[in-house]
């Protein structure tokens, strides 16, 4: 038992230190070096952190380090020769920002199967506490409808998404911001809650009207309070995990009707800006299509003595090359979303597009038109990355045209892609319809690191679950969990939740196995369509996975010689998300037709039964006297009128 | 009586242990027949397994044992053969005591038509019945805790039927904890013991309450240790609900060879509770009537009570209906006055034959569907309700037949039917 407990604080503890690398991360993830923000961003961050936990100096000096690289970079761009890169950001701001802030950029990745991954991120900060002061009546930039629904429901963070598809992790890479298909939502509480679940029920019925989605079919059966997997995003130093909710719905069907009320949170709305882009036609017509809400409480300045709200908006969608109907290779604004872009946002303080240029430094697989000057660097998913960058603020980018229709001109060649440190999939293997077995599959393409990933499985409680027969093998061998939270389902009250943490040895696949047992349910209980199944939702894997440019062992690439002697301490792992696939589970049904059919019939047995018994202890056995003919007793009743004794 | 005795079991052990070592023992341990959510192995392995993982096992609705039995196989089994073996031993003392009981019960209706020499028999009997019956061993491969609280309720009738008071009341809240219906056994255990103790039935005697108190007090008391000892083990009341609500409620509707899965699976969510009250009380509720009935004949009610038990309880299992069945080679003065245990025998091997056929073709083949095996286990029923009925009958025909005479003449002198009025 103190083995057990040891171990677990152990795991804890890395698991905070996991926390504190996402938190600056995920500040860190889709900005880049010469933005403003992110630099003030990073040290702020460090800073949160050290005063959550001094004896952290490690998490620190990482931090600093990888700050310090990307001051450096400029110098080592390969391709960016001619690229001044406007460094601002060396010098922090002086001048009192605004109370309010908003900034969006377009990511646009072309990905090697040839189709074009398009990331929207939108993101509006505000100053203000919804904590101290009960009422907050001035809104500006900030949606009033998610501000109100913060300070009602004391929420810390939130985060929701709505996808429609499943991200191809092997070829497509990693995406930048991961979800699983269908809806999900977690949410982070203030600790000063007291009643979470009465809390996190209202919040989900307020949260489906926002969004017009079926979010009110989240209830305690498919919420889980996961120990380990998701930690708070923004500062604070709650990791309580009684104040965490997380519930996905699988079988959630993503379309315009959520795409509009999302569109509503924007500053411009749908009027001005990169938003202009969204026309639900295009976007639904793609293999992809991921929206969400981040919202989370992040530092105002280099102190993080005052906090502002974060609500990060991002859309992602993957345009299919064979979709959209012309074989060329051959991408732009207008073919993809049927529009061109002309202004920027007139709020917005930031006004980007990327375009992600790493493998393509001398233009062999795709030509851009028109060319940009500005050329910009970040370590996104543990690679270096370079974009072309085109600011929609300054007047010039529109050109004479007095509008912006990029153009991606693909060329034949395609490279080889890297394939993802990390993926996984996971399907049902048995037959028939009383047993099962769910086979999770990690994958650690890492040639020579082995590193832990956290996995997180719900499963609904119809699909019973046996602990026991749990197996985790990765190259043959028994690979024993070091850390497994193991919470039973109870009938239509919770689902199973299960969270260990797997070592993947390097360049394995790690096999998971459980078996389940499907339950019959009441006839009420199944959906409108019992024959089609019932969804799973998607095993979440979180990782720190050792950096490429940590991998990257080839010392052809011109380095400084001083840098190169020690493996790269620069970036060593970063965060990552993986979602397998949705399960569909068929179970066994009863026949709809038939209730009354049934109630009759067993209730028949149950009287054949009762009266039986009730028979033979009623009664007594008697000598059988045969009764009188028909004839004699007619007779008798004229005798007994006439008066006369009967026969 | 040893010789033969001995070799059965030995047919017995070795029938057993083939199964079990065969292929067959995994397909047998997954039938809905043999194994209910309430007796699985499986589900006593998972409980095992929560218990390691730190997890309490009734926070889940997987393990529904009660927890004395999971801390017997906490310490006692690690291994399945051991508990394989286990579980054969139980079985050999449950032999054995039915022998000692049949030894000694038959005696009270030794009338006319018994012969010494058939007593001699019964016991051997009894033991082959139960040993050999095919329900027995597959519950017994399948590993199914069926085995074990039926132990407790056959070391109950033996420790009944030797008279002893205090183990009777042991054994009796024993066999309630482990699931509640064996309660209704304390009314026939009351008047075997109060009919040896020549203590007369009389609601107006002091010495008849005197009795019923004396005994509902060690009942209570021991069910009261066993209750607090469960909680001292686990340090929470969890498993009430999880145990004896799981039995009361009947929330998991996998199929059975019962009448509950089906019924409540198509209930109307309004009328569910009201359903689910007639169905229990049904099974309580013959307790009153019958022990009126039969109070000059305990263990016959004793053996009504385990029928009526096996047959309307809310998870039944194969090894429930052979506990009761191991009674029939008693009732073997009874068979002249049977009326239809020809049909009832075909149907019943029938429906045995037809579960598994039935299961396949709806779980597996696809081409049929759930209405195929709940008319099987309609019919099942029937033809257990049918045959207890009749016993019931040849009972009270023999009774009546020792009282007025075996051949009966009318008042003319011409020969006489009976019937019931």
């Amino acid at each position: 038992m103190a083995a057990h407990r040891c171990s677990f604080s152990a795991v804890l503890f890395a698991l905070w230190g996991l926390s504190l690398l996402t938190v600056a991360r995920g500040q860190e993830a889709t900005l880049e070096g010469n933005d403003r923000t992110a630099v003030v961003d990073n040290p702020e961050s460090v800073a949160g952190a050290a005063e959550q936990a001094a004896g952290q100096p490690a998490a620190e000096d990482r931090r600093w380090e990888a700050t310090a690289v990307e001051e450096v970079s400029p110098t080592e761009a390969g391709g960016g020769s001619d690229s001044p890169a406007p460094k601002p950001a060396a010098s922090p701001p002086s001048v009192p920002r605004p109370k309010d802030d908003f900034q969006e950029e377009l990511v646009i990745r072309p990905l090697h199967s040839g189709d074009i991954y398009t990331s929207f991120q939108f993101r509006t900060l505000w100053e203000t506490d919804f904590t101290r002061e009960n009422k907050v009546s001035h809104y500006r930039l900030f949606p009033k409808s998610l501000g109100q629904v913060i300070s009602k429901f004391s929420v810390r963070e939130l985060h929701i998404s709505f996808t429609q598809g499943y991200w191809r992790t092997m070829q497509w890479g990693q995406p930048y911001l991961p979800s699983p298909p269908g809806a999900e939502l977690w949410v982070w509480f203030q600790d000063s809650l007291t009643d979470v679940d009465g809390t996190w029920k209202e919040l989900t019925n307020v949260l489906s009207g926002i969004f017009c989605a079926s979010l009110n079919f989240i209830d305690s059966t498919n919420t889980v309070q996961p120990s380990a997997s998701f930690k708070p995003l923004g500062i604070g130093n709650v990791t309580d995990h009684r104040f965490l909710r997380y519930a996905t719905l699988p079988r959630e069907i993503v379309c315009t009707e959520n795409l509009t009320p999302w569109k509503k949170l924007l500053p411009c709305g749908s009027k001005a800006g990169l938003a202009v882009l969204l026309k639900s036609e295009k976007l639904f017509h793609s293999s992809f299509h991921s929206q969400a809400v981040h919202i989370r409480p992040v530092c105002k300045d280099d102190q993080c003595k005052t906090t502002s709200w974060e609500l990060r908006q991002t859309l992602n969608v993957v345009f299919d090359l064979h979709n959209s109907g012309q074989g060329k290779n051959e991408w732009s604004l207008f073919k993809m979303f049927s529009r061109t872009l002309t202004e920027a946002c007139p709020v917005a303080s930031s006004s980007k597009i990327y375009i992600d240029i790493t493998d393509n430094s001398q233009g062999e697989q795709f030509e851009l038109s028109p060319a940009t000057p500005l050329l910009s660097q970040a370590v996104v998913l543990g690679d270096r990355r370079t974009f072309s960058v085109y600011d929609l603020t300054q007047q010039i980018t529109f050109g004479t045209m007095r509008s912006l229709n990029l153009l991606i001109r693909g060329k034949s060649s395609q490279g080889d892609m890297l394939r993802p440190l990390l993926h996984a999939e996971r399907y049902v293997a048995g037959y028939g319809l009383q047993t099962g077995e769910i086979h999770t599959l990690m994958y650690n393409n890492h040639p020579y690191r082995s590193f832990p990933v956290l996995l997180l499985d719900s499963v609904p409680w119809y699909l019973r679950l046996y602990i026991h027969t749990l197996t985790v093998t990765s190259k043959g061998k028994d690979n024993k969990p070091s850390y497994i939270h193991y919470q039973p389902s109870k009938d239509r009250v919770r689902p199973h939740l299960l969270e260990m943490l797997v070592q993947l040895p390097p360049n394995s696949v790690t096999e998971v196995t459980l078996q389940f047992e499907r339950a019959l349910l009441k006839w009420t209980e199944y959906t409108p369509d019992p024959n089609h199944g019932f969804y799973v939702g998607s095993s979440v894997i979180s990782s720190l996975v050792p950096s490429i440019v940590a991998m990257d062992t080839n010392n052809s690439r011109e380095r400084p010689l001083f840098s190169s002697f020690f493996p790269s301490k620069e970036e060593s792992s970063y965060f990552v998300r993986v979602y397998t696939e949705p399960l569909l589970v068929n179970l066994p049904t009863p026949d709809f037709s038939m209730p009354y059919n049934v109630i009759c019939l067993t209730c028949t047995v149950v009287a054949v039964g009762y009266g039986s018994l009730y028979n033979l202890l009623t009664r007594s056995f008697q000598i059988e006297e045969p009764s009188p003919g028909l004839a004699k007793r007619i007779a008798n009743i004229i005798r007994k009128m006439r008066g006369v004794p009967p026969l | 009586m040893a010789a033969p005795l001995t070799l059965l079991l030995l047919v017995a052990v070795t029938v057993r242990a083939a199964l079990f070592r065969s292929s067959l023992s995994e397909l047998i341990s997954e039938r809905v027949e043999v194994v209910s959510p309430l007796t699985a192995w499986k589900r006593v392995i998972e409980g095992l397994a929560l218990l390691d993982l730190g997890v309490s096992p009734y926070s889940g609705d997987v393990f529904h044992e009660t927890p004395l039995t999971i801390y017997l196989f906490h310490f006692l089994v690690d291994y399945a053969e051991v508990t394989f073996m286990v579980s054969v031993k139980k079985n050999v003392f449950r032999k054995q005591k039915f022998a000692l009981e049949a030894d000694r019960y038959p005696l009270d209706c030794l009338e006319l038509i018994r012969s010494p020499k058939e007593m001699y028999y019964i016991p051997l009997k009894v033991a082959m019945f139960y040993l050999l019956n095919p329900f027995t061993i597959l519950s017994c491969v399948a590993k199914s805790t069926c085995g074990l609280n039926n132990a407790i309720i056959a070391l109950f009738i033996l420790s009944t039927i030797k008279g002893n008071v205090l183990l009777s009341a042991i054994f009796l809240s024993l066999a309630t904890y482990q699931s509640i219906y064996p309660l209704t056994l304390c009314a026939p255990a009351l008047l075997y013991l109060m009919q040896r103790q020549y203590i007369p039935v009389n609601f107006r005697r002091a010495s008849f309450w005197w009795f019923i108190v004396q005994y509902a007090f060690m009942y209570l008391g021991s069910l009261f240790v066993i209750i607090c000892l469960s909680f001292f083990l686990l340090g929470s009341w969890d498993y009430l609900p999880s145990v004896y609500g799981f039995i009361l409620s009947v929330p998991d509707l996998t199929p059975n060879i019962g009448l509950f899965w089906y019924f409540f699976a198509e209930m109307f969510e309004h009328f569910r509770l009201f359903f689910l009250c007639v169905f229990q009380i049904n099974v309580f509720f013959y307790t009153i009537p019958l022990s009126i009935k039969l109070k000059e004949h305990p263990v016959f009610l004793i053996f009504m009570q385990l029928a009526v038990i096996s047959i309307f309880k809310s998870y039944p299992t194969v090894g429930d209906i052979s506990l009761y069945m191991a009674f029939l080679p008693v009732w073997s003065h009874l068979h002249r006055f049977l009326r239809n245990i020809f049909l009832v025998s075909c149907v019943l091997l029938a429906c045995s034959a037809l579960f598994p056929v039935l299961w396949h073709l709806w779980i597996y083949a696809g081409s049929a569907n759930s209405n195929f095996y709940y008319a099987i286990t309609l019919l099942f029923n029937v033809a257990q309700i049918l045959l207890v009925s009749d016993y019931f009958y040849a009972f009270l025909r023999r009774e009546h037949h020792l009282t007025y005479g075996l051949y009966l003449k009318r008042k003319d002198g011409s020969e006489a039917t009976l019937v019931l009025k």
